[in-house]
């Protein structure tokens, strides 16, 4: 009752298109000043440290040119991922386990290199990448199968299968994958060390590699998949009214299982292309939590194939800038994610701006 | 092998002391979700709770007071997620995982003058007779209070939604939020005080770790036992006395597969390590093949946003 | 008269100020965990603070906690090389080809590999022979348990924590023919709970003495609740356990670190591998407890000035290995080499070690 008394929000005709575009800076701008706050709080320069966190990255003299190479290497996977997931949270298919996804698509495709080491050719990598989405699609294809045969809540059992892939890489690596020339240490051979399995990179100064190139066709993919095909559409349809879907002959099952597998083929490739990338090699900790941000991003990009792109390039930014600002300010990882979750916060709070207006409104 | 070294009762003992943070955050959790609200942030809220109360029982040497303030603090937490998800209709999968990372960094940060601080004990029941017979006075009568508290929760959040009529407006607001406003119920009110209950539950799940289990603050500790507690209320078909078996199963399974390792038992750990959330997916399984039972209990408005148009 | 010399004294400072800067040695430092883990972080950032302490002004030192292995600690170090580092320190294993990468892309800053076995022309390693602290309080943990039962909580299945069990097996095996050890693997370096839940089962299983290789206080704080016995891991862990430390094995980084950055400061710095035990001071062993027997803490302390004299190898034979094969003859000395590769538990432990 009080909310109905002083401000209330109320709905849009149509999504105002200048606060889909106005909010995400308000909530920037937002951040940078309570961030700023938190800074000075703990006896940091608060300009400083913004200024090194959103900045720096992309303007410092001596760091800019190489933090720059490292925004898309850091947003590659996230956005990869991202836009899988979008796909199924647009039909209310909620994939929260991506991280072990992408665990699974990295042990599967990593293994296939393995069991083909040291063999030379340029089908090698393809063949891995094959094998990293199907490990990974298949991997959400469980709770795909287990919500359609039994029912069962697909956030759950998605979210509890990661727990089980980071389980099932730790004995991978500490067993059948792990290097005869490793000194017994859990670790895969290196992929990076030889040539047919080191992912390519295409563009050094923007660290442009094969795998963030799959990221943008990916994007470009999803677009028009979810605009210009009929599966898109009833993706949309079955996401907005379920029994609208099934009256225009669209099976919930297959929506199912064609967004848990679609999402966990892309998380499966990411994570392929982490360990023939970036990472090198299969470890029990090249997996740091890609999957579970992703799904942020996934939110921060309003599930829109753009968004997803330039949502991914900010939580990239602030990896860097924390690593910046914790460098040359000293201030602690832990206020990092703290700032990053405000930021988090002021973005999803502002988004009700797109679809409501703030009216003043006396109720009798 | 030797499986006689196994004692049963220690090992009903640790399994208990090892679900009953798990089971604090989950009887949060279902009422939360019986509201027709899911927060994913139990995680952050149980972490920030870890360190409110430590931090209160170091520096007030009192346990009590520590875990009010985790109450207070797991309680503080949800409002943020309250606020957004409720007030500002933002996406509540979303928000309850930037929940997570907010509460995992601010407990840290908070945190960082209280390593290697020891909390004061908390007080053991210890009746006289009761608590010296020999199997049953070390299964049930010689625990910390909070065992005893969390069993009393569950049977308070039962009587609750089940018995009470307050516990009938949440379960409708939960089940369908636009009948419910259109009777004149304040579906918004109700959900922030169930998400504040649940942020209170997750927070006195954490400071159980950092006051009694562990007993000690380190980042991070909670270690995954949020996620756990979010499958358990799923496992327990939202069914509050379902909490409890399902918490001490998890318990239970996990300090089974320690057991057999020290008794030197050939299975790789890994896989071991595996199992209780492998038993949790087949329990899930098994619980939701039954449609109408599941769909009975599952609220129908969980994680739908509500906004009152009028 | 004033004006100039303010001046002068401006000139002057900024003379000081421009010349500590070109004479200040930067030295940077990349952890794994929180510096609040009070475990493997928690020392090297000990260190840290002990090279600060040692220079003063001519050091500036960074940090970057929390760090992922693989692709991020790349970019940390690169970043820290741009930043202008004169050293770095790598201070886990998981960050071996990182720091080879990176080395190569930066040839006249100097990187120190912690625990790792690959080097280059500016890449050291360094690592402690932990295996010679598990060797003494191995022989404590042997004199001091009633139940012939230690229990062990192992990280992962590597041969640093593997050389650890089979070291202080056979340390205690030497004083207590009928000693046993229980090893619960839990597969993680940090997780308070479940080190805890293992410390328990280990407990239940009749184990009265708890030895660990992982980083938190967690299973001492169980030893001291029920009245048991243990040692501190990585840091002295005493406030945890008043009463059931009987001893510790310390890291102590900070003589290392700072010779290295005074090595670096002279312009003597090469390229070493570095395996220090005892003797240095790298495996420090924490002050005995009273509770430890008077002849009990003498023989301790033998052995470990034995073993910072050389005159005792941990690794002398005979040994056999688990399966009863010979691994070494009568008073053969493990070499080096085995050793950083052990993966087989030496005879008499029972269970099978995880492949």
């Amino acid at each position: 009752m009080w909310a109905s008394r002083m401000l209330r929000l109320e709905p849009r005709a149509q999504p105002s298109s200048v606060m889909r575009w106005l909010t995400p800076l308000l909530a920037v701008g937002i951040t940078m000043i309570m961030g700023g706050l938190l800074f000075a709080a703990m006896g940091k320069n608060p300009f400083e440290a913004i200024k090194i966190i959103f900045l720096d990255p992309f303007f410092h003299e001596t760091f800019g040119p190489y933090s720059r190479s490292q925004l898309l290497i850091k947003a590659g996977p996230l956005i990869l991922i991202a836009i899988g997931l979008s796909i199924g949270f647009r039909a209310n298919v909620w994939n929260i386990g991506a991280e072990g996804q992408f665990v699974m698509g990295a042990v599967t495709g990593g293994a296939v290199g393995l069991a083909l080491y040291p063999a030379d050719g340029v089908w090698v990598l393809p063949l891995m990448t094959i094998a990293g989405a199907l490990g990974g699609m298949l991997w959400g294809l469980i709770p795909a199968i287990l919500k359609i045969k039994f029912n069962a809540n697909e956030i759950l059992v998605s979210l509890m299968l990661v727990y089980v892939s980071y389980n099932f890489l730790a004995a991978m690596v500490t067993g059948p994958l792990k290097s005869p020339d490793g000194y017994g240490f859990p670790e895969s051979r290196s992929f990076t060390g030889v040539e047919s399995t080191h992912l390519p990179m295409i563009y050094e100064p923007l660290g442009m590699h094969a795998g963030v190139l799959v990221a943008l066709v990916a994007v470009i993919a999803a677009y028009v998949m979810m605009e210009r095909h009929l599966l898109g559409f009833q993706i949309k349809l079955t996401g907005q009214s379920p029994r609208a879907a099934r009256f225009a002959g669209v099976n919930p099952s297959v929506i199912i299982a064609v967004c848990l597998g679609i999402s966990g083929a892309l998380a499966g490739m990411a994570g392929l292309f982490e360990v023939t990338g970036p990472a090198g090699k299969l470890t029990t900790n090249f997996p740091v939590g890609y999957g579970f941000t992703a799904i942020i991003v996934a939110f921060l990009g309003r599930l829109h194939p753009i968004g997803i792109v330039l949502a991914g390039l900010l939580m990239a930014l602030t990896y860097i800038g924390g690593e910046l600002a914790q460098l040359s300010l000293g201030i602690p990882a832990a206020a990092i994610s703290v700032f990053q979750g405000m930021m988090l916060f002021f973005l999803l709070a502002v988004d009700v701006f797109v679809n409501y207006r703030l009216v003043w409104k006396v109720v009798k | 092998m030797d499986f006689s070294s196994l004692n049963p009762v220690a090992l009903a003992v640790s399994l208990i002391v090892a679900a009953t943070p798990i089971l604090l955050a989950a009887v949060g959790e279902l009422v939360v979700e019986k509201s027709g609200v899911l927060n994913l942030g139990v995680e952050g809220m149980m972490i920030i709770g870890a360190i409110a109360g430590f931090a209160v029982s170091v520096d007030s040497a009192s346990p009590w007071l520590g875990l009010l303030a985790a109450m207070l603090a797991g309680a503080g937490l949800a409002l943020i997620f309250g606020f957004l998800t409720q007030v500002l209709l933002s996406n509540q999968v979303a928000t309850g995982l930037a929940l997570t990372l907010f509460g995992l960094g601010l407990a840290a940060l908070l945190g960082q003058s209280y390593t290697g601080m020891k909390p004061p004990s908390s007080p053991r029941l210890d009746i006289p007779v009761l608590s010296d017979l020999p199997v049953l006075g070390e299964l049930l009568f010689r625990h910390d209070f909070m065992v005893y508290g969390s069993i009393a929760l569950v049977f308070g959040v039962w009587y609750f939604l089940n018995r009470s009529r307050a516990g009938l407006v949440l379960r409708a607001v939960g089940e369908n939020h636009d009948a419910a406003h259109s009777l004149g119920y304040n579906v918004v009110l109700i959900r922030m005080g169930a998400i504040a209950f649940g942020g209170a539950c997750a927070g006195l799940g954490g400071a159980y770790l950092s006051l009694i289990r562990v007993p000690q603050w380190s980042e991070g500790m909670t270690a995954g036992a949020g996620w756990i507690a979010l499958a358990i209320v799923v496992f327990a078909s939202w069914k509050p006395w379902r909490l409890i078996l399902g918490a001490y199963l998890f318990g239970g399974v996990t300090i089974l597969q320690l057991n057999l390792q020290a008794l030197g038992i050939g299975i790789s750990a890994a896989y071991l390590s595996m199992t209780p959330y492998l038993i949790t997916i087949i329990v899930l399984v098994i619980m939701s093949a039954d449609r109408r039972r599941a769909s009975m209990n599952a609220p129908a408005s969980l994680g739908k946003i509500f906004h009152a148009s009028h | 008269m004033n004006f100039t010399k303010t001046l002068a004294a401006a000139t002057a400072l900024a003379l000081t100020l421009g010349g500590t800067a070109i004479a200040q040695t930067k030295a940077g430092f990349i952890y794994v965990g929180p510096v609040g883990d009070l475990g493997w972080s928690y020392e090297h950032d000990q260190g840290r603070l002990a090279v600060e302490e040692a220079f003063g002004d001519k050091v500036e030192t960074t940090y970057v906690e929390s760090v992922p292995e693989g692709a991020d600690a790349a970019r940390v170090m690169t970043q820290m090389a741009l930043g202008g580092a004169d050293i770095i320190f790598t201070t886990s294993f998981g960050y071996m080809d990182q720091t080879l990468e990176v080395a190569a892309k930066f040839p006249n800053v100097r990187f120190e590999h912690a625990t790792g076995y690959k080097r280059s022309d500016n890449v050291s390693t360094y690592s402690a022979r932990f295996y010679e602290g598990r060797h003494v309080i191995g022989l404590i943990a042997g004199r001091m348990t009633e139940t012939n039962t230690v229990g062990y909580i192992a990280s992962f299945p590597i041969p640093e924590v593997v050389r650890g069990i089979n070291a202080a097996y056979l340390a205690a095996k030497s004083v207590n023919p009928d000693v046993e050890f229980k090893v619960i693997w839990v597969y993680t370096w940090f997780d308070p709970g479940k080190e805890a839940d293992a410390a328990n089962a280990l407990i239940e299983q009749g184990a009265d003495v708890i030895m660990q290789h992982t980083d938190s206080p967690a299973a001492m704080t169980i030893a001291e609740e029920k009245g048991i016995m243990a040692f501190g891991q990585a840091s002295d862990m005493m406030q945890f356990g008043p009463n059931a430390r009987l001893s510790s094995i310390i890291d102590n980084w900070g003589p290392y670190y700072v010779a290295r950055v005074q090595a670096v400061m002279d312009g003597t710095w090469e390229s070493m591998d570095t395996w220090d035990g005892i003797a240095p001071g790298m495996v420090e062993i924490g002050a005995f407890s009273d509770r430890i027997p008077a002849d009990v803490r003498a023989e301790a302390q033998a052995a470990a000035d034995a073993i910072a004299a050389g005159t005792l190898h941990p690794f002398t034979g005979p040994i056999n290995k688990q399966d009863g094969s010979v691994w070494l003859a009568d008073g053969e000395i493990a070499d080096d080499g085995t050793l950083a590769g052990l993966n087989f538990y030496v005879e008499g432990i029972e269970g099978e070690l995880p492949k």
